[in-house]
């Protein structure tokens, strides 16, 4: 029915129409979901599973943590994962539903253990070829609820840390964070999904992958798995490792341009309802509303840029063919595909409905830009509002200095040691990307994975450095990236990229639980109204910007002016 | 003993009236606010070229890379011998040059007050009185035993006796009698100013000296830690430590150039990959653009520059600190004395009550006043003789005045007869008033003027039987003037042996000082909320309060109500800040985050406080508040202008780098500069400019009208925000066209 319809309507109207319907339904659920998460991290009781739980792990989920606790137990988690996961990729061989499939190789079970741990879900290798059931269920699926929420769970110590008032650093408990966000948000939502995607086409069953001959006598290589569960996740828990490896280009994960829509509105959904959680834990949704505002409208920028370029922007084959539609699936077409690449690469999803590799110059360098920006627009669950929130806490401060006050933001003022902090969260991924990428373009086994020499090819390093960093995960393709040298290379730096920042922002969050919030006066410099989000816009870009506009300029510039 | 002629009285100090200088206009400013001269510029040259070594230099990092920047490139230069190579090293030690002359002429201001200054240090000798024979007794006789010493010897609590015509040695507060003395080298106030003991005005400063009578002097301040000593390391900026908030500034402007470090250290293996490899030359040219060196140059003058702009209104700091404080104050506490007010009620109107002229009750206000030389009763004089200009006194005028002094403020008016006696003012009566002789007229006439209640007794101690009616007047009108913040001055009058009579009466108020309305308005504007503090009464505290436009009242303060108000501000994290003198003001000053002592203060008061004002003029806070707001503006506005400043060097130096490999990255050559060389250095050469172009601004600071925190930031936005995105575009453009006629580039 759908595809009967589309084509009765321009292409136009078609992709201006399905971005309405999103951003509609994006913003029914705003207030009520948004209650929601701020209700599940504020709540003092326990559901008596989560009781259960607690008492099995041996923990106190009243008990506040420090931020160094905090951060500790946060480390701590996340290390037991990475083991796990790395154990269970090497023994495969030897566990049940392994579909007869071999372990990974160490460089490429450390590469995989991180990246989902991560929350970046990077994937060297092919899913149906390299990971059988029980890998992707009780491995990859897991990692995509628990690194969901540890992401979630770090955003809402730091919105604490506003909202509290000179206690000694105490920020909230993670092991109570952790399994709310999972038992109360996660789990809930992607069942929700996981039916609707179900009865959209997606599969689930725990049938081996059989090969078949048809009437016609062609061999065909018939795909089975619980899909549509992890799909839900992948896209909910702004994850993206697909269960197959063309993701959600795969017939079989994202069937119909309905399917397409809902996994979008699912990886942005709770990005952009976060903020509304931020205004009422810190008790004025208008703070919240300007966060909104700043990611929707970068977010909008990105989507226009791209859909322009996809849909009529320059480059001498797409002209030549008519549409660029080389790299795309033809249910969903140009303006699906742009929203769904803008939007996963905004948020820090990295699922991937086309082939980002196969964009044209501007649109491609779009798409980087967007990882670029540290993902804040709206970013990945959690994550995306930690970035905004240090973001704007540069903006308070130059904004702060101009209007004559000691720079502050809700009511904490903005010193020496919350500079440090937020000077390095700003340094660490930049600095993580550049390096990468200046490596790999001069060693030797960096460049033998380059597929296309000059821009094209500068393009795809920094793309593949860019999303490792910023554990978004997509790939930009024509990168090959399944050598002991990337996978160990881009391990690392998903890592560093992953767990510096958080322990800067649980950090930040701590210093500023301690300080006395400092009641707002006439003179204090409004957050909430357009002038401070235009100027946080402002420094995201140019923060961004003066930093990468060097590497971008011998890229996708280059390739955009050719 | 030796007197420091070059502080006699002579010439620079008029003895005539001593003021106390509390709300007084200033005679004279100590030092005009200077533009910036040549002069200056040369006497900072070698203060800047020592500021070039890099164990100096180290502290601000971004000009610490750019000195590394020049020596990379003058090796270069000096290595491969070229023209563009000369120029970019010359032009990047030019840059770090710049930097470090903002930061001499700075230091150069205060340089030439500290040396004005230094020469009142002379030493001295003083008497110290021998502590053995020290009594209270003693002591107010004036003829203590001394000995002569070097006044470098003095300890605190050594007592000293100084006499007309001698320096004061040291720190001090008059423990016996009272001098006038010229406080000039120190304050600028050419006119003397009156010390006594006891009481609020009994600080004297080292090195000022005392004019008339001999005093009796505890030390308070030992010998090279005294005021002046203190002002000199201030003006100096020898004791400079970096501010909060500057050290803030300073991380961000260090991770800045991190990131270009590391933006320029990797774009040496992406220009490698694309084929185009960089010289090192080209890539510190760059990185020099890049990192914020407008900011980094004067961030150091800025804040120098700021007490600066302090010491010239006259106020000393005693910590940067305070004075970044002094931008954040979200309460000011105001005395209502001397500071709202004029100091003094004064007489606003006559109300007769029924059966007595306005004329009447006018005339017998203004006898019973002739001989006040209270200001109240100056003001009563003052008033009728204004707007009563044909009152006669109604007694013969024939003769003298009683006392030519008593005379002297009834401007034209008509004195009191001869034989007239003054009933004074007694804590029994509560009134005061005159007794005039009998005349032809009638028999002795008595006028009193006094409290209600007092009059009233007095009245009817007299024989007079007041009707209700003509008492419920009475009381109406007493009530209307106290309702209204004034103070009801009863005034009536017995002729011969008649029972005495009210004529009426005379409205007494503060009166507030012009434009105090305004400051509190442009105050609320700032977001600072302004609290009078007065031992008044409820009602009239709030009349005034009403009438001057600040926005609370503290009614019957006492010192610790005012302590107990810091402390609850406070805790609701706001900042507060005050002005005070007295000693009862000392832990207020200390509790307050920016406590203005007046120089006619304490030393107590002057110890706790963070700043002193030299004029001591209380509403001085306002200056001072917009001065520590001018501060952080300044800085907030050249970082912003620093940074949008980038974008178009990025316009300018990345298409130059790379079209010999990328020919289409012509198209981002928008300002079309001559050649790849010339837009390198066009670069350069602005980056170095525009740090001297913005010297005076750093040192002027940023224009500042109180408005709210959107207007302020919108404003400066587009000034420093779009300007700084403009401004470089045309400046390279026009640079370009001059060095790309350079022979050999």
């Amino acid at each position: 029915m759908i595809g009967v319809h589309t084509a009765v309507l321009s292409p136009v109207v078609a992709a201006v129409a399905q971005i309405l319907v999103l951003v509609a339904a994006l913003a029914a659920v705003h207030a009520p979901l948004g209650a929601y998460l701020a209700r599940t991290y504020t709540s003092p009781n326990h559901l008596r599973a989560e009781r259960l739980w607690y008492r099995v792990v041996r923990v106190d989920p009243d008990a506040e943590q420090r931020w160094t606790t905090y951060l500790m137990s946060l480390l701590g988690f996340s290390l037991v994962s990475v083991l796990f996961l790395y154990g269970l990729e090497r023994l495969q061989a030897h566990l049940p539903w392994s579909l007869g499939l071999a372990g990974f190789d160490p460089a490429g079970a450390w590469n995989s253990a991180v990246s989902f741990t991560t929350n970046t879900n990077w994937q060297w290798y092919s899913g149906e070829a390299a990971a059988g059931h029980l890998l992707q269920m009780a491995g990859f699926a897991v990692q995509n609820f628990v690194s969901a929420s540890v992401g979630m769970a770090v955003a809402i110590a730091l919105v604490r840390g506003f909202a509290r008032s000179g206690t000694d650093a105490r920020i909230g408990n993670f092991w109570s964070d952790l399994t709310r966000g999972v038992v109360r948000v996660l789990l809930p939502l992607s069942a929700v999904a996981a039916v609707v995607l179900m009865a959209s086409g997606v599969i689930q069953n725990l049938d081996p992958h059989t090969a078949l001959r048809t009437v016609e006598g062609a061999s065909q290589h018939v795909l089975g798995g619980p899909v549509a569960s992890q799909e839900a996740i992948k896209d909910l828990g702004t994850n993206g490792g697909g269960f197959f490896n063309a993701n959600s280009a795969h017939p079989l994960e994202n069937p119909t341009p309905l399917t397409n829509l809902v996994e979008i509105f699912l990886l942005l959904v709770i990005p952009f309802t976060l903020p509304r959680a931020f205004g009422l834990m810190v008790g004025d949704r208008r703070q919240g509303w300007a966060i909104l505002g700043v990611m929707a409208g970068l977010w909008a920028a990105s989507l226009a840029l791209t859909t322009w370029a996809e849909m009529a922007g320059p480059g001498a084959a797409p002209q030549a063919a008519g549409a660029a539609m080389e790299g795309k699936e033809t249910r969903f077409g140009l303006a699906a595909s742009a929203l769904f690449a803008v939007s996963t690469t905004a948020t820090s999803t990295g699922s991937v409905n086309s082939m980002h590799d196969s964009f044209p110059a501007p649109g491609g360098g779009m798409l980087l830009f967007n990882m670029l920006l540290g993902e804040v627009a709206p970013g990945g669950v959690g994550a995306g509002l930690s970035g905004m929130l240090v973001l704007a806490v540069v903006a308070v401060f130059v904004a702060g200095l101009m209007v004559g006050r000691t720079p502050e933001y809700l009511g904490k003022k903005i010193g020496r040691p919350e500079m440090t902090i937020v000077a390095l969260y700003v340094l660490t991924v930049p600095a993580l990307v550049l390096v990468g990428t200046a490596v790999s373009v001069v060693v030797e086994p960096g460049l033998a994975g380059v597929q296309d020499p000059g821009p094209h090819g500068l393009s795809e390093v920094l793309y593949a450095f860019a999303s490792a960093a910023n554990n978004n995960g997509s790939a930009f393709a024509g990168l090959t990236t399944g050598t002991p040298f990337y996978e160990v290379a881009q391990g690392l730096v998903m890592l560093a990229g992953r767990f510096v920042p958080i322990a800067l922002v649980l950090a930040l969050a701590g210093r500023l639980a301690s300080q006395t919030t400092v009641p707002a006066t006439s003179g204090t410099l409004p957050t909430h109204r357009p002038l401070f989000a235009g100027l946080l816009a402002a420094v995201a870009i140019v923060v961004v910007g003066l930093t990468f506009i060097p590497v971008l300029s011998l890229g996708p510039v280059v390739e955009s002016l050719s | 003993m030796t007197i420091d002629i070059r502080n006699a009285p002579a010439g620079s100090a008029a003895p005539g009236s001593p003021t106390t200088g509390a709300g007084e206009p200033r005679a004279a400013q100590r030092t005009t606010p200077r533009a910036l001269t040549w002069a200056q510029v040369r006497s900072a040259l070698p203060g800047a070229l020592r500021k070039l070594d890099p164990r100096v230099l180290y502290t601000s990092p971004v000009m610490f890379v750019v000195e590394v920047g020049a020596v990379v490139t003058t090796v270069l230069a000096v290595v491969e011998p070229g023209v563009f190579a000369g120029w970019i090293a010359v032009w990047l030690w030019a840059t770090v040059f710049f930097a470090t002359l903002a930061e001499s002429v700075a230091e150069s201001r205060g340089k030439a007050q500290a040396s004005t200054l230094r020469a009142t240090q002379k030493q001295t000798t003083a008497r110290r009185v021998v502590a053995a024979q020290d009594t209270p007794a003693a002591r107010s006789r004036m003829d203590l035993p001394t000995v002569e010493v070097p006044s470098s010897t003095l300890r605190v609590g050594d007592v000293v006796v100084v006499a007309a015509g001698e320096t004061l040695p040291g720190d001090g507060d008059v423990i016996e009698g009272v001098a006038s003395v010229d406080e000039s080298a120190v304050t600028g106030e050419s006119a003397p100013v009156i010390r006594e003991s006891g009481g609020d005005r009994s600080a004297v400063t080292g090195g000022t000296v005392v004019l008339s009578d001999q005093v009796v002097v505890r030390i308070t301040a030992p010998a090279g830690s005294t005021f002046v000593d203190r002002m000199i390391a201030l003006v100096e900026g020898s004791e400079r430590r970096r501010t909060p908030n500057e050290v803030a500034l300073n991380i961000l402007l260090t991770s800045l150039t991190i990131v270009f470090l590391l933006a320029v250290a990797t774009l040496q293996p992406f220009a490698v990959y694309s084929g185009s490899r960089q010289s090192l030359l080209v890539l510190v040219a760059l990185l020099v653009c890049l990192i914020p060196t407008t900011i980094g140059a004067l961030l150091s003058a800025i804040g120098i520059a700021g007490m600066d702009r302090l010491v010239q209104r006259n106020v000393l700091a005693m910590s940067g600190r305070a004075v970044e404080a002094a931008g954040d104050v979200d309460v000011l506490l105001l005395d209502k004395t001397g500071t709202i007010t004029y100091g003094n009620r004064r007489a606003t109107e006559v109300l007769p009550v029924a059966g007595a002229t306005p004329r009447e009750l006018a005339v017998a206000a203004r006898l019973a006043s002739l001989a006040d030389e209270t200001p109240e009763g100056r003001s009563i004089v003052e008033l009728v003789d204004a707007h009563h200009p044909s009152v006669e006194c109604g007694v013969s005028v024939g003769s003298e005045p009683a006392d030519p002094t008593h005379t002297q403020h009834s401007t034209g008016g008509v004195g009191l007869p001869d034989g007239a006696e003054l009933v004074v003012f007694s804590a029994v009566t509560r009134m005061s008033g005159v007794d005039l002789p009998a005349s032809a007229t009638g028999g002795v006439r008595r006028i009193r003027k006094g409290a209600g209640s007092a009059v009233e007794l007095w009245v009817r101690g007299t024989g007079a039987q007041v009707s209700a009616a003509d008492g419920e007047q009475l009381a109406a009108l007493v009530d209307a003037v106290a309702g209204e913040g004034g103070t009801p001055l009863v005034v009536a009058e017995q002729v011969g042996e008649a029972p005495a009579r009210v004529l009426g009466v005379v409205r007494l108020k503060d009166v507030v000082k012009e434009g105090m309305r305004e400051r509190f308005d442009q105050l609320r504007a700032m977001g600072i909320r302004s609290v009078m503090v007065t031992g008044d009464n409820q009602v009239t505290a709030r009349a005034i309060a009403a009438e001057a436009g600040v926005d609370d009242v503290l009614a019957e303060a006492t010192p610790e109500d005012k302590l107990a108000l810091i402390r609850r501000e406070q805790e609701g994290g706001r900042l507060v800040a005050m002005a005070g003198d007295g000693t009862n003001d000392a832990p207020a000053l200390a509790q307050s985050d920016v406590g203005v002592a007046m120089n006619t203060g304490t030393s107590a008061a002057k110890e706790a406080g963070n700043m002193v004002d030299l004029d001591s003029d209380p509403t001085k806070l306002i200056e001072i508040v917009e001065i520590g707001k001018q501060l952080l503006i300044t800085r907030g506005a050249l970082t912003t202008f620093s940074v949008a400043n980038d974008i178009a060097k990025y316009f300018a130096i990345l298409p130059a780098m790379f079209v010999t490999v990328f020919p289409q990255l012509d198209a981002l050559n928008v300002m079309r500069l001559a050649s790849p060389g010339s837009a390198i250095l066009s670069a350069v050469i602005f980056n170095a400019l525009i740090i001297l172009a913005l010297i005076p601004l750093s040192l002027r600071g940023v224009r500042y009208r109180p408005a709210s925190a959107s207007a302020l930031l919108r404003r400066n936005l587009l000034i420093y925000g779009v300007g700084g995105l403009v401004a470089p575009f045309v400046g390279i453009k026009l640079i370009d066209l001059v060095v790309s006629l350079l022979p050999g580039l």
